[in-house]
């Protein structure tokens, strides 16, 4: 019987997915918000509504711009303004496109869903800069045409709303904003021996073998995610802590159980999100901490999460800080074991996993020809970030 | 607070991270019996880091990694441990370069540092550059009110180490694995002697810990998991009612009690060994070791490897397991059972395994 169920809650999930792209598998989607027309509808509109925002200008779409192949091309994100000027984040923005299949959202992870997700940027005081979620549920219940809305699509009454039907029906938009049909999905899993060109060919053969590239960013036979949803040290950011990994983790320590205690009452039970997400976006000292801000292991010190390779030539700078600017930039980093200049030191933080790779300058070439290859077509024209 | 209570609460933050390490300060300075015994407090072991030398100033970057990454994560924790001890195999084959080497790398910690000998550092000059360096290979020192003794388990007998006309082919067999050509280790009876008199006007009462590079127990003898004394060595420590072994070399993790003696193995941060099949009941024969195992996961060259911190406590230790690309775990010792135990997968433990 209850297997009997699950499979009716899994065609039921999947009934949603029209016609899958060529490389993907279908969008998991949690049972307790299915995805609805309406709601995907209202998603787009709060995703790309400034006024959730302290100067009335941020909205999702800010950091996360179509036109941008869901990012915003910045090194790190900016926030509102007021008289003190701009507020800058910590992080590069990562594209919204295919986020729908990670297992944890933020470089960090440090939430496990798009729901959950959506609903921090608002109120992040370098982000959205609200005071509060309260603040944000006030604001939609004001509004005629939400208040209206959100109570159609959830079928509630408008004092019911909450934060999270904000967060359901923007996870529910992002859920699709998913893109395959590159030349490697045509190649790989559409039988077009001639997709790719020799050169991304060897690129692949690359990224398959000596480059180790598959490891992390994986594929498999019916499909390719090109992320293992793990957190890695790549020696990204290293520098930045200054040697002084140690001292930045007992400082952020400290400060996190402060700012939990100063969250305290606004949020209820959210707060070790809440603290974390404040802190590691305003200083750039304890965003470098990376996976162990929010897990607190030794072994998780300057971790972050391997992110998709899909669409990666229009979604530069690159990295967690967005401190590479080029793919042939990240390609040497990697071939050096996790640095850009052969006489800098490795971090001793170094996931297992990274080691110099020896690769030819033609490799390195061919490499970043194949990464080029895996652009799905409605991106094709956004500009290339250098 | 009773210590079962007390590892109940802390299970799931014992394991080894920064900021639970910092609650592990809860004071617990009585025994369940309400007797005092001294103060609790932490310590780290890293152990048998193999560091190898490819030629000049070049070395195997895996083990210099893994060894570098322990240094680091070990500097992490808070409050800092109360000193450090390298548990042997510092360097491979025993030369001086591999011993200058990895004493830089440890250099970086800050911690007290206390060093114990493996094999691998003793049988090339038989012990010379090392002891020039770290100075005796076996000592002891009281610790807030625990004692503990470091040995040195991985003598053999005179014969077997002077028939050599090469010391580097006696280093090289003595690191081979299943050589008929090797000989078992052992503390040997002068060391024997010391550790009586050493422990002559120590109380029975107080807290013992033993720090040895082999196991002081049998385990299996063609890896050397063994010290060929180990029963001799145990007779001198049954009186004390409260001692705890710790031994390196294993390359994973083991636990266990004989009598009083509750025995622990720590990690390496090189590479795995296999768990030693004498585990399973009756006669049978180990496979020969033809393929050397470099890593469990080939990618991610740190996998199975680890170090630990260790929490003293009513003079026990538990274990907190750190374990780079893998869950940490928790052995800590069971004051209901008296034993120690794996603080999660005790519960599911597979019985060993009677017939194929």
């Amino acid at each position: 019987m209850r297997l009997l169920k699950k499979t009716m809650l899994l065609i039921a999930s999947t009934l949603f997915v029209h016609a899958q792209p060529l490389g993907l598998p279908p969008v998991p989607i949690p049972t307790d918000n299915p995805q609805t027309d309406n709601k995907i509808k209202l998603g787009d509109m709060l995703f790309h509504d400034a006024r959730f925002s302290a100067d009335g200008k941020v909205s999702c779409a800010t950091c996360h711009a179509k036109e941008k192949a869901f990012t915003d091309h910045l090194p790190v994100s900016k926030g509102f303004s007021d008289k003190k000027g701009t507020r800058m984040g910590t992080r590069n923005a990562p594209t919204v496109i295919n986020a729908a299949y990670y297992t944890s959202q933020f470089w960090d992870g440090r939430v496990p869903s798009l729901e959950e997700q959506s609903k921090f940027p608002p109120i992040n005081p370098v982000e959205g800069g609200l005071h509060s979620w309260d603040h944000l549920v006030d604001m939609l219940k004001k509004d005629d045409f939400y208040k209206k809305e959100i109570s159609k699509v959830f079928n509630i009454k408008p004092s019911e709303i909450t934060i999270e039907h904000f967060a359901k029906a923007i996870a529910s938009f992002e859920r699709t904003i998913i893109s395959g049909n590159s030349k490697f999905d045509r190649y790989m899993y559409g039988g077009e021996k001639d997709a790719l060109n020799a050169q991304e060919k060897r690129g692949l053969a690359v990224f398959l073998g000596q480059g180790r590239c598959v490891s992390c960013h994986t594929i498999s036979q019916t499909h390719a995610l090109f992320t293992d949803n793990q957190m890695h040290n790549l020696g990204v950011g290293f520098k930045a802590l200054g040697g002084k990994s140690s001292e930045v983790a007992k400082e952020y320590i400290v400060m996190l159980a402060k700012q939990k205690e100063k969250l305290k009452d606004k949020t209820g039970n959210k707060v070790d999100n809440h603290a974390a997400d404040e802190l590691v976006l305003a200083e750039k000292r304890f965003s470098e901490l990376g996976r162990l801000a929010i897990t607190h292991e030794a072994d998780d010190m300057g971790a972050f999460k391997t992110v998709t390779l899909r669409n990666i030539a229009k979604t530069g700078p690159y990295m967690h800080d967005g401190s590479l600017s080029t793919l042939e930039e990240v390609v040497e980093w990697y071939n050096l074991g996790g640095k850009l200049n052969s006489n800098d030191p490795d971090t001793p933080f170094l996931d297992g996993g990274i080691r110099p790779l020896n690769l030819s300058g033609e490799q390195m070439v061919d490499l970043v020809a194949f990464m080029k290859a895996l652009t799905s077509p409605e991106f094709e024209n956004v500009k290339e970030t250098k | 607070m009773k210590r079962r209570e007390f590892l109940k609460k802390t299970s799931i933050l014992t394991a080894g991270t920064i900021l639970p390490m910092s609650l592990i300060e809860v004071a617990f300075a009585n025994e369940a019996d309400g007797s005092k015994s001294g103060e609790n407090f932490t310590f780290a072991v890293i152990s048998d880091a193999h560091l190898q030398q490819i030629k000049g100033t070049k070395f195997v970057r895996n083990w210099d990694m893994g060894l570098k990454k322990a240094v680091a994560e070990c500097n992490l924790m808070n409050p800092k441990p109360d000193f450090i001890l390298f548990g042997g195999d510092l360097g491979q084959l025993g030369k001086a370069a591999e011993i200058d080497h990895g004493a830089e790398i440890l250099s970086a910690l800050n911690s007290p540092v206390k060093m114990m000998l493996g094999e691998h550092d003793y049988y090339l000059d038989l012990g010379e550059h090392w002891m020039n360096r770290f100075g005796d290979p076996y000592y002891s020192f009281d610790h807030k009110g625990v004692h503990i003794v470091v040995l040195n388990s991985i003598l053999v007998d005179e014969k077997w180490t002077n028939k050599w006309k090469d010391p580097m082919e006696r280093m090289q067999t003595m690191a081979g694995l299943d050589d008929p050509n090797g000989s078992p280790f052992m503390v040997g009876l002068q060391q024997r002697q010391w550790l009586k008199k050493d422990l002559e006007n120590i109380s029975k009462d107080t807290p013992i810990i033993v720090f040895s590079h082999s196991p002081l127990q049998k385990l299996y003898k063609g890896w050397n998991f063994w010290t060929d004394d180990a029963e001799l060595v145990q007779d001198i420590l049954k009186p004390f009612k409260k001692v705890n072994v710790i031994y390196a070399h294993v390359h994973q993790i083991q636990y266990n009690k004989i009598g009083n003696i509750a025995f622990n193995s720590v990690m390496s941060t090189a590479w795995p060994w296999p768990y030693p099949e004498t585990y399973s009941q009756g006669t049978h024969y180990m496979p020969k070791m033809t393929i050397k195992m470099n890593r469990a996961d080939p990618f991610f060259e740190r996998d199975a490897t680890g170090w630990q911190m260790i929490d003293v406590h009513s003079g026990r230790v538990d274990f907190n397991f750190q374990l780079p690309n893998n869950k940490n775990r928790t052995v800590a010792y069971n004051e209901k059972t008296e034993q120690p135990e794996d603080m999660e997968f005790q519960k599911e433990q597979i019985p060993p395994q009677t017939h194929y």
